[in-house]
């Protein structure tokens, strides 16, 4: 499938801001089940941008503004041809063993509730593939998928319900506590209903002996298919986010997000 | 009690060993009266100063004067030269292991540390590897925290990498103890201690980013006035002769850091740092952390800016690593460890665990990623309760735990209103390094457990400090 992506960020402040840094995890890179093909990131203000790598192998695009500036305007946009690959990922960075990703982190951290339920939901499940299909089937029966702002697992399972993000730091949580290994997937993912939404996607991926990476959207519950479009790996959230920024000055800040990620008709012939 | 540990003075005999024959002869001929007035100058002196810290977890955590006991804790010029060696090479580990694990990790693969405990360790920072940090240098300022039990062997307690704290006691001490005990001081030929600042400041110029100007800019960051030793920055910033600055002081614009002065921005090249790494920088660790610098560590990454310590250096307090400290030494430097380490269990292996579990009563038990001896159990002096209800913690989570026998701690006389008795001690040496070198003043920070019998030094735990003395060789009479 040859998916479309135009993800448009705009941020307008009531006093002018003086000084502005954006990291920006919002480019995607190759693996089996996906190739990029054209991508570009426009800003509307002058400025300096870098572009690296992180520890885990994402493309970083950084930019720092001297202001005084009163709106700014980042968009991403391109197109990526995906393959399905049964959820499986291949042939993408690794930059750590999976043991690393047994980790927790602020964000990840289970409470007494989150573990008994992961306990529960994966004790009847044979194997390590069947669990995480358990932990997943159970989190999307359990936890509400809602719009908004993300927040800790241990916080939203106990408001029962959180956004995509949300559920798959859940996910992540149980799985880390019974031994799987699991890290979070920032991205995109289509749907045709969606029409256009305000934020990218969010979902998980999980170790798997024999079988490597697999991912799980618990909040479409899932696999990943075709329909995804994976940009950056973390073990949270957080560590994935596509925008994280600083200012100095800038008050009254109106934001606007929008995605619309859409399916390219003229289908490339092999 | 003098028979069952290593006095540093007095031997069973009662007789003394040769460094302290002058402090015993001088403790002989100074009435009880003069001494009991010297207490209360020092603490006099201390409260002018205003050196004080905060306890953390206290009701009220009100600011608290650390006691200062009068009795310097001496050791003889070949016993310093001995442990300095041992320091030394200590620390040169250290940071090899440190270049190691964040870029090739040599070490993991070879077998030598297993690698769950680096990858699953909170302090293991994946922000750092693959590039390599100015200088190679991660730990340039080490706290190495001493025991003596016999007067052969020193034992290496823990390895303080991160943001030790502890050196302005040292000079305080000392100038306290010279104005005190002049008389004292004349006895001795006693190593200075007070070029340690001299020696900081040339350590972190020598780690400069290499494309910084000649006369690098360095400044003394601190997490502000409620941290706990914001009386050491103040008064470390104001020794080096630098700027002492709070995150909103610093700005970074195109990966550069940035002071702001009175003349317009200054480029800053060197943060002696002693705020956390969580803090450090919103944009890449805590976002909620209002004391760090947006932009930190995209401008570290850069190669814009000397970070001291390097961040992640935490990997190598740990604990757990702690015990595998000799094979570490062994592994880069091809030398076996001049330092002891104390003999550790580590409760994630199951036999270790078995033991400690039977064993409980007789052992110190810490959590691996502990510091200033909170939520540790030492065995002899706790309840049957507390026992009971530790063993619960550490089932619940073994690999979270180290345990080591209830060391022997050397003793040293220290001065109460009841008269001189013995009293448990550590020593804090703080070990420099630069891309010139390793720099250790003479001595350290003596840390003392006032209350008697006990062993726990933390100066949250009820421990004072003492000045710590270096002297030329005494030969035994």
């Amino acid at each position: 499938m040859r998916i479309r992506i135009r993800h448009h960020m705009s941020y307008i402040w009531r006093t002018p801001a003086k000084s502005i840094i954006q990291i920006m995890r919002l480019t995607p890179r190759n693996h089996e089940g996906q190739r990029v093909g054209s991508w570009y990131t426009d800003i509307n203000v002058d400025h300096a941008l870098r572009v690296s790598e992180d520890a885990y192998g994402n493309h970083v695009h950084t930019i720092s503004i001297d202001g005084p500036l009163s709106k700014l305007n980042v968009t991403v946009e391109g197109d990526v041809e995906t393959f399905d690959t049964a959820g499986v990922l291949r042939d993408a960075i690794e930059r750590f063993p999976t043991i690393f990703y047994l980790r927790s982190t602020p964000d990840t951290e289970t409470s007494g509730a989150l573990r008994d339920f992961a306990s529960e939901a994966t004790a009847t499940a044979t194997d390590a593939l069947g669990r995480m299909h358990a932990l997943m089937g159970a989190i999307s029966d359990r936890i509400e998928c809602t719009k908004g702002a993300p927040s800790a697992a241990a916080t939203a399972f106990e408001k029962q319900s959180g956004t995509g993000a949300d559920l798959a730091q859940i996910f992540i949580a149980g799985a880390r506590h019974i031994g799987v290994p699991a890290r979070f997937v920032s991205g995109y993912y289509f749907n045709p209903e969606a029409g256009v939404h305000a934020d990218a996607h969010g979902w998980a991926e999980a170790f798997i002996e024999g079988l490597g990476w697999v991912g799980f959207d618990p909040a479409n519950c899932i696999c990943p298919t075709e329909s995804h479009v994976s940009v950056a790996r973390a073990l949270d959230y957080i560590g994935a986010a596509p925008v994280r920024a600083s200012r100095s000055g800038g008050e009254g800040e109106d934001m606007t997000s929008q995605v619309r990620v859409s399916q390219q008709q003229d289908q490339r012939q092999s | 009690m003098s028979v069952e540990f290593f006095d540093e003075m007095t031997r069973g005999d009662q007789s003394p060993r040769a460094v302290y024959a002058r402090i015993q002869q001088w403790l002989k001929d100074t009435p009880p009266d003069v001494l009991a007035s010297r207490r209360s100058q020092a603490e006099l002196m201390f409260r002018r100063i205003g050196i004080t810290f905060a306890v953390y977890g206290q009701a009220n955590a009100t600011e608290r004067l650390i006691p200062f006991d009068i009795i310097p804790r001496v050791m003889s010029r070949t016993e310093w030269t001995k442990l300095e060696k041992g320091l030394v090479q200590r620390v040169k580990a250290l940071n090899m292991f440190l270049a190691d694990i964040y870029n090739r990790r040599d070490i993991i693969r070879a077998g030598v540390v297993p690698e769950d405990i680096i990858f699953r360790n909170p302090h293991f920072r994946p922000e750092m590897t693959g590039w390599r940090v100015p200088h190679d240098i991660y730990v340039h300022i080490a706290g190495i925290d001493i025991v003596r039990i016999d007067d052969k062997d020193f034992y290496v307690l823990e390895d303080n990498a991160r943001t030790p704290s502890g050196v302005s006691y040292m000079l305080e001490n000392r100038e306290v103890m010279m104005r005190l005990a002049p008389d004292l001081f004349a006895r001795h030929r006693v190593a200075p201690v007070e070029n340690y600042t001299d020696a900081l400041l040339s350590s972190l110029h020598s780690v400069a980013p290499r494309n910084a100007a000649d006369d690098p800019t360095t400044v003394v960051l601190t997490p502000g006035q409620y941290n706990s030793a914001y009386y050491e920055h103040s008064f470390l910033a104001d020794k080096l002769g630098v700027e002492l600055v709070e995150g909103r002081d610093l700005s970074v614009r195109d990966d550069v850091v940035y002071m702001r002065t009175t003349r317009g921005p200054q480029r800053v090249d060197v943060i002696y740092r002693r705020l956390d790494d969580d803090f450090l920088d919103p944009l890449c660790f805590r976002p909620d952390s209002a004391l760090g610098v947006p932009g930190l560590m995209s401008a570290y990454r850069a190669g814009n800016v000397t970070l001291a310590n390097a961040v992640g250096t935490g990997i190598s307090d740990d604990k757990a690593v702690y015990t595998y400290m000799p094979d570490i030494i062994r592994f880069y430097l091809g030398e076996e460890a001049l330092l002891k380490n104390v003999p550790t269990w580590r409760c994630r292996e199951p036999d270790a665990l078995k033991y400690v579990l039977e064993h409980l009563p007789e052992l110190v038990v810490k959590e691996v990623n502990g510091s200033g001896g909170y939520g540790m159990l030492v065995g002899p002096h706790a309840s049957k309760t507390e026992i009971e209800a530790f063993a619960e913690k550490l089932k619940h989570d073994p690999s979270n735990f180290i345990a080591q026998p209830t060391l022997k701690l050397s003793t040293c006389p220290a001065s109460f209103d009841t008269g001189v008795a013995p009293r448990h001690v550590d020593l804090r040496p703080f070990v420099l390094s630069g891309s010139d070198g390793v720099r250790i003043v003479p001595g350290g920070l003596t840390r003392v457990a006032l209350k008697e019998g006990s062993l726990v030094v933390n100066s949250s735990q009820g421990g004072g400090t003492k000045d710590t003395w270096v002297i030329d060789d005494v030969l035994d009479a």
